[in-house]
């Protein structure tokens, strides 16, 4: 496929009609190349969620489970959606579980010791992200210690920190109405469809607008089916979803009412959006690629390299930060073990087996959704079926083995195959 | 030809510490002409592309441009001339696309956002205005691309910017023979089409094939700069490796360029 001459003279070129079937060859020849993208957490979802609602139907498969998943899952997602940006440029953030531990530490002083409003509080916490951030940023950027170094440092010193700043021992609760509804209660039906709809229409409207730029232009478009598709896809999804979190998952009706989508949601959304958007359509997430693929290149082009790689970092803690909000929201409380034990491994596992490379340059704000999703519900299926901590841990671990050995072996298949 | 040269340098010095890579080197390009850069290995032809280029400050020595003193002290000042370097070592990210790696670090924007159709229709209008038609998709990863694909994109990616004058350091280094007369013919090309450039390379076949002139560095001195009509294969060798043939080069200096007996006395003086 290499060198034959398809574009003719001129800027519109004469290209071949896009056809749905070619469109679907071209993929699976992408993903034969070795650029499976998030392939394996889809299939690996659809697989764990098939053998766990065989095995646990009742439990598994109801709507009270379904809106647990989100839940148990929204912290973890939350600091893998941030590291991606640190995995991008071939970096590593060992110490994002226990950043975010610190940061909901602060979050809790604020608003439960020193008794400041919720948003004093949340301000605070992202900052402590941001300062966390741009200390390791410009140890491993400025003074050139290697980032794995730097943030095991950073893993041990800020264990450190939540204890001394929780008072060893103890917990700080946190009973602020706003920051305990973050992960505990849920959107009204109607407004969740609003939301949806919302999410659908726009999504929708970005997609058509810009195949109708290219078509106006004679750029190669993809077939106007597949973007149909895409859209359809989208809205079946959180057609689905938003049904299913609408339904009535009280025990007892009578005493309280429990249904509608859990306010985190519509959050991570948000932040999936605003991180796509920057990573995908501004020159400083453009910026992002090229210092992951080639740094040297990115230097000679005149790309500040050390802003990208510190910048990296703000991002990552200050993602931890908001993952520590939602954790300590989730518990109504911050103790010395919040952000800990598995948080920072579930959080990388999330990333890589979502499909962002260990090795820099490749993946999406969206896998970490994905890869966290899987996370989620190995450790919400495993728990149903009664298995201990230590199972579910091996499981876990194992898995991140696995969705690492893809990532590894795909990249030397797409080395032999020249495809990427 | 044309009256002014494009680029003149005139007495270039450039050491790193004690040791003195550049001395005195003289060089004129001219638009619409291939110049060849030629000498041995570690006789400082890069390091001159680079010091041109503003990657290092030169300590001694002037850069006329136009026939006017310019200072190059940063790559941006170079791009801004319209001076773009195609390096011995490809400057491009395999984990982005061709037009991605065209744009890479002057994207078009509206807004705050990509401007992806422009960038896209640019990156088509320069590629066929070069006549390379190897390239299937503007869309495919360079990882995908074969090392004359990649050394295609690289250059085009440099003439992209209405540049002016176009330096390429080993551009066929590590390509076959089909692969070399692809990229060669390309280079001509650029010439032919009104640029100036300055090609570095090892393979004499190369530059008897595109080049107009031929300037041999020997240790860090320019030796000669000639019509390459005017000169044959065994001279530029000679040039090359001993810096001197007959007429030319350091010890019996034609007047060719005025660094003559002294630079003969500090080479028998025992560089190296
Ligand atoms: N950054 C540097 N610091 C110190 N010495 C350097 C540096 N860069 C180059 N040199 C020295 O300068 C001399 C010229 O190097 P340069 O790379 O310019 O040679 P070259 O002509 O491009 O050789 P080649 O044909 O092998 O590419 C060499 O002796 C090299 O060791
Ligand atoms: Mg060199």
């Amino acid at each position: 496929m290499t060198t034959t001459a398809v574009r003719k003279d001129g800027p519109a070129a004469v290209t071949p009609p896009p056809t749905v079937g070619r469109h679907a060859r071209n993929y699976i020849s992408r993903v034969r190349g070795g650029d499976v993208g998030a392939l394996p957490a889809v299939l690996g979802l659809i697989v764990l969620c098939t053998v766990f609602a065989v095995m646990r139907p009742s439990s598994f498969l109801s709507a009270g489970n379904f809106a647990n998943l989100f839940t148990q899952g929204a912290a973890v997602t939350l600091i893998a959606m941030g590291l991606v940006f640190v995995l991008l440029l071939g970096e590593i953030d060992l110490s994002a579980g226990f950043a975010s531990g610190v940061c909901a530490a602060v979050l809790a002083n604020v608003v439960t010791v020193l008794g400041y409003p919720w948003w004093v509080a949340v301000l605070a916490a992202i900052a402590t992200g941001l300062v966390i951030g741009t200390t390791l940023g410009m140890l491993v950027a400025k003074v050139g210690i290697p980032s794995f170094v730097v943030t095991l440092a950073g893993f041990l010193a800020f264990q450190g920190i939540v204890l001394l700043l929780v008072k060893e021992g103890t917990n700080i609760s946190v009973r602020d109405n706003v920051l305990v509804a973050i992960a505990n209660r849920n959107l009204s039906p109607a407004l969740g469809w609003a939301f949806a709809i919302l999410a659908v229409a726009g999504y929708a409207a970005v997609q058509l607008l810009r195949h109708r730029n290219r078509v106006a232009r004679g750029l190669i478009t993809d077939p106007i089916a597949v973007v149909a598709l895409r859209i359809a896809g989208l809205a079946v999804i959180l057609g689905t979803a938003v049904y299913v979190l609408n339904l009535e998952r009280s025990r007892n009706v009578l005493i309280s009412s429990l249904k509608g989508v859990p306010i985190v949601v519509p959050i991570i959304a948000v932040l999936l959006v605003v991180w796509t958007f920057v990573l995908q359509r501004t020159s400083y997430g453009r910026h992002i690629y090229a210092v992951g693929g080639n740094r040297e290149a990115a230097r000679r082009a005149g790309i500040g390299v050390d802003r990208i790689r510190i910048s990296v970092f703000m991002i990552c803690s200050s993602m931890a930060a908001v993952g520590g909000i939602v954790a300590a929201s989730r518990a109504n409380s911050v103790d010395p073990n919040t952000g800990g034990s598995n948080v920072l491994l579930y959080a990388v596992g999330a990333a890589v087996i979502g499909g962002t490379s260990l090795f820099g340059g490749k993946g999406r704000v969206l896998d970490a959704i994905l890869g966290g999703a899987v996370v989620a519900v190995i450790e919400n299926g495993m728990g149903l079926m009664g298995y201990s901590a230590g199972v579910k841990y091996v499981v876990t671990g194992v898995v991140l083995l696995l969705a690492a050995s893809v990532d590894a072996l795909s990249r030397r298949r797409a080395a032999a195959t020249g495809t990427r | 030809m044309s009256a002014t040269p494009l680029l003149e340098l005139r007495g270039i010095d450039k050491s790193f510490g004690p040791v003195q890579v550049l001395r005195d080197v003289a060089l004129t390009v001219h638009p619409g002409e291939v110049t060849a850069l030629v000498g041995d290995n570690g006789a400082g032809k890069s390091t001159l592309v680079k010091c041109i280029s503003g990657i290092y400050p030169t300590d001694a020595g002037e850069v006329l441009f136009n026939g006017e003193q310019v200072h190059i002290g940063s790559p941006r000042d170079a791009a801004a001339l319209g001076i773009e370097v195609v390096y011995q070592d490809l400057a491009l990210c395999d984990n982005l696309d061709i037009v991605q790696n065209m744009f890479l670090g002057r994207e078009k924007h509206s807004g705050i956002v990509l401007d992806e159709p422009t960038m896209e229709q640019l990156a088509a209008e320069t590629l066929a205005g070069l006549s390379i038609r190897t390239v299937t998709s503007l869309r495919q990863h360079v990882s995908s691309l074969s090392g004359g694909q990649r050394q295609t994109v690289a250059i085009a990616k440099a003439v992209l910017w209405n540049s002016k004058l176009v330096i390429l350091d080993e551009p066929t280094a590590a390509l076959g023979v089909a692969q070399t007369a692809q990229v060669l013919e390309l280079v001509r090309r650029l010439a032919d089409n009104g640029l100036a450039v300055v090609l570095i390379s090892h393979n004499m076949n190369d530059v008897f094939a595109v080049s107009d002139r031929i300037a041999a560095l020997y240790l860090g001195q320019m030796v000669a700069q000639v019509k390459t009509t005017d000169i044959t294969h065994a001279q530029v060798v000679e040039l090359i490796t001993a810096g001197r043939s007959g007429g030319l080069g350091l010890a019996t200096d034609p007047g060719g360029n005025g660094d003559g007996p002294q630079a003969a006395d500090s080479i028998s003086g025992g560089v190296r």
